[in-house]
């Protein structure tokens, strides 16, 4: 890049980074991630949701599995009261109103959030494990060992994620423990990927040669020359990764073949009360309402670790220099 | 291109073999079984035995292994034509997709009959995702750090978020109940039939032959058979109930497209060749549309290309909640009946348009930018 002082993509480097201390790539990446706007916003959403995850015992008004019949005045499917907006004082408050079990709505969304979590992240820390193991392998060792796992790879890209899942969670069987191997297992190419190109670069640079004339092993290399190469792109896809998991995961739910009624895991509440829309629309509005900003959160998380994380990149993603 | 079309056939055929084998293996591991699964839990071992000998599920799946659920070995070196592998693979050559367990009809049938609600539905989402997100993008470049192009990014980003079960189910809500303009569910309304165009210029096949099943094929995409019968209340009918399900379908693509126009427009703008024309006083609209937008598409081309595996997977969700009896929910309820036929021979379509699909993008790319030599 030639362009002079002036161009509009190069800024004067500030004070700090001029005294001749190395300013390391995570310290600047923390700098230009809290920089950014939609960032932060996604960090907020999700610091929100953590604490509601962990603190849902305790500021949930009601027990989410709790039946409400003979212990309070409501029916089922009774539309949201809130007391400041105008609901009679004399009947008990229920922010998110009550569903067709007449459970108390707002608490089981509550608890919805631990579920989106650990699905979201489990799921994809298994599809990071494998996914890193392979590529690793198929890129350091190459040879037949890399055709054979990159072609299983192509064969399960070659399927729509979704579909894939639908297909695996049948062989396994519903469940949420199983919805999440389907999920895991479908986001392993992604990795594998990102692990291989990385591998593949880094693979026949001089250090990784220094390193084996010193008589490092294979793991060695692997872990402590090649991997940490690779570690950026993985938090990135992995970020964004989780919020396509969520979505996956609610909609294998939503279909039946996830976590089961009567857990409160949004989708699977969404899914069971779909029918309900027309007459009781709560019901399905709030469990989608929170899938959505969970995978919000994640997305902008995951936009603006990528921005952040790849110096090569200005902001809004555009070259430096350019735009 | 020729060449480098059919070298991509070619080397995709490993991959298809694959995937033959392996929806091939996942069906088999459904557990439960076909026969329980149609003749009800409490079938007795002498009717599973008669019902596993009529679809051909009793002989040895692989060789050697007799079944897969439970692991059962047996029947080592038996003639390996006689595995059920073999003799299905030797269907699929000859473009015989068996019949359907559950509807006992042949699949191929079935195919043409489903096929055309997914291909239309995931069409029409296409379609509005690119004729809405690729000038949304354009839009935000141009107008880069406005509060159009802040609005604009802030809905993309909520709209790649979005489920599209959720999505749909509230826009059917909206739609339907709230205003109530537009129907719930259907393709088409009760009392009204598109009837085949075929058969409407007088021309009547015997059922069964290729010909016939080509033109069904065509009259089952209703809009395009509305359209060659000159039927416009049908036309109308259908595109109403077309709206809601390819609007929620096409949500995600369309803020993934939109996003991609626009950084993709950004950088291209930034660049020299650009700042040359402006000084040369190339007029604004003439400067992005002719000079930039070329090079920006191509980015844009490979995510139209990948946005349809979603699509398909979307596809499901959208046909369970707005009613439509499609691919994708054809599939769902295959899995759930065990319905081997019905499994292998959809995954099979799915994954091999899918194939078609990615290559047509790489194809496409050396139209949208010479640079690319195919080899």
């Amino acid at each position: 890049m030639t362009a002079d002082a002036t161009a509009p993509g190069l800024r004067l480097l500030p004070a700090e980074e001029l005294t001749g201390k190395p300013v390391s790539l995570w310290r600047t990446a923390w700098r230009r991630l809290f920089q950014r706007r939609s960032a932060l916003l996604g960090m907020a959403i999700l610091g929100a949701l953590v604490v509601v995850a962990v603190t849902a015992p305790w500021i949930a008004p009601y027990d989410p599995y709790q039946v409400l019949i003979g212990v309070e005045a409501v029916d089922d499917r009774d539309p949201p009261c809130i007391h400041l907006l105008g609901c009679p004082a004399d009947r008990p408050q229920h922010l998110m109103g009550i569903d067709s079990n007449v459970r108390d709505l707002f608490s089981r969304v509550l608890y919805g959030a631990q579920y989106s979590l650990i699905i979201g992240v489990t799921s994809v820390s298994f599809a990071i494990v494998v996914g890193t193991l392979l590529g690793a392998l198929a890129g350091y060792l190459g040879g037949w060992v890399e055709d054979l796992i990159m072609r299983v790879m192509d064969v399960l890209l070659a399927f729509p994620a979704l579909l894939l899942a639908i297909a695996i969670v049948a062989v396994l069987g519903p469940g949420l423990i199983n919805a999440l191997i389907a999920i895991g297992i479908v986001s392993i190419p992604v990795y594998a990927r990102v692990v291989r190109a990385s591998v593949l670069s880094v693979k026949e640079t001089d250090f990784v040669a220094a390193s084996r004339a010193l008589g490092a092993g294979m793991g060695t290399i692997l872990f402590r020359s090649v991997l940490p190469n690779a570690l950026t792109p993985l938090i990135v896809q992995g970020t964004l990764g989780i919020a396509t998991a969520i979505l996956d995961a609610a909609a294998l739910s939503f279909l039946g073949l996830g976590a089961q009624p009567p857990t409160p895991e949004w989708g699977s509440m969404l899914g069971k009360d779909r029918n309900q829309v027309f007459t009781a629309p709560h019901l399905v509005f709030f469990p989608g309402l929170g899938i959505m900003l969970t995978v919000l959160g994640f997305n902008l998380l995951g936009d603006g670790l990528r921005d952040a994380l790849d110096p090569r990149l200005g902001r809004e993603g555009t070259k430096l220099g350019e735009a | 291109m020729l060449q480098y079309g059919a070298r991509r056939l070619l080397t995709s055929i490993p991959v298809l073999v694959g995937i033959v084998v392996v929806v091939f293996v996942l069906a088999r591991l459904i557990p439960g079984g076909a026969c329980k699964a149609m003749l009800g839990e409490k079938a007795t071992e002498a009717a599973c035995e008669r019902f596993d000998r009529a679809n051909g599920l009793d002989k040895p799946v692989i060789n050697c292994i007799k079944s897969v659920r439970p692991l059962r070995f047996g029947g080592c070196f038996v003639n390996p034509v006689e595995t059920q592998l073999f003799i299905y693979a030797g269907q699929l050559l000859r473009g015989d997709f068996g019949q359907s367990i559950r509807f006992s009809r042949p699949v191929s049938i079935i195919l043409v009959e489903q096929i055309p609600t997914t291909i239309e539905l995931s069409l029409a989402a296409l379609a509005l995702a690119v004729l809405i997100g690729v000038p949304a993008g354009i839009l935000s470049a141009i107008r880069h750090n406005s509060a159009v192009d802040i609005a604009t990014m802030a809905g993309a980003n909520i709209g790649v978020s979005m489920p599209v079960f959720w999505l749909g189910l509230m826009l059917a809500f909206l739609f339907s109940i709230v205003i109530p303009i537009l129907p719930p569910s259907g393709r088409i309304s009760a009392g009204l039939t598109a009837e085949p165009f075929y058969q409407v210029w007088g021309l009547y096949l015997a059922k069964g032959t290729a010909i016939y099943t080509l033109l069904e094929f065509f009259s089952n995409l209703y809009i395009l058979n509305s359209i060659l019968t000159l039927d416009f209340e049908v036309l109308f009918d259908v595109l109403k109930h077309l709206i809601l399900p390819a609007a929620a379908l096409s949500t995600i693509p369309l803020s993934i497209i939109a996003r991609m126009t626009r950084s993709s427009l950004l950088e291209v703008l930034g660049q020299e060749y650009i700042r040359a024309a402006k000084a040369k006083g190339v007029p604004r609209v003439r400067l992005v549309v002719r000079h930039a937008l070329r090079n920006a598409l191509l980015p844009v081309v490979t995510i139209i290309g990948l946005s349809l595996g979603g699509l398909l997977g979307g596809a499901v969700l959208t046909e369970t909640v707005f009613k439509l009896s499609g691919v994708g929910r054809i599939l769902f309820e295959a899995i759930t009946a065990r319905d081997y036929p019905i499994i292998q021979a959809f995954t099979l379509v799915i994954a091999v348009s899918y194939v078609v699909i990615n290559m047509i993008v790489d194809i496409s790319y050396s139209y949208l930018d010479p640079r690319i030599r195919l080899q």
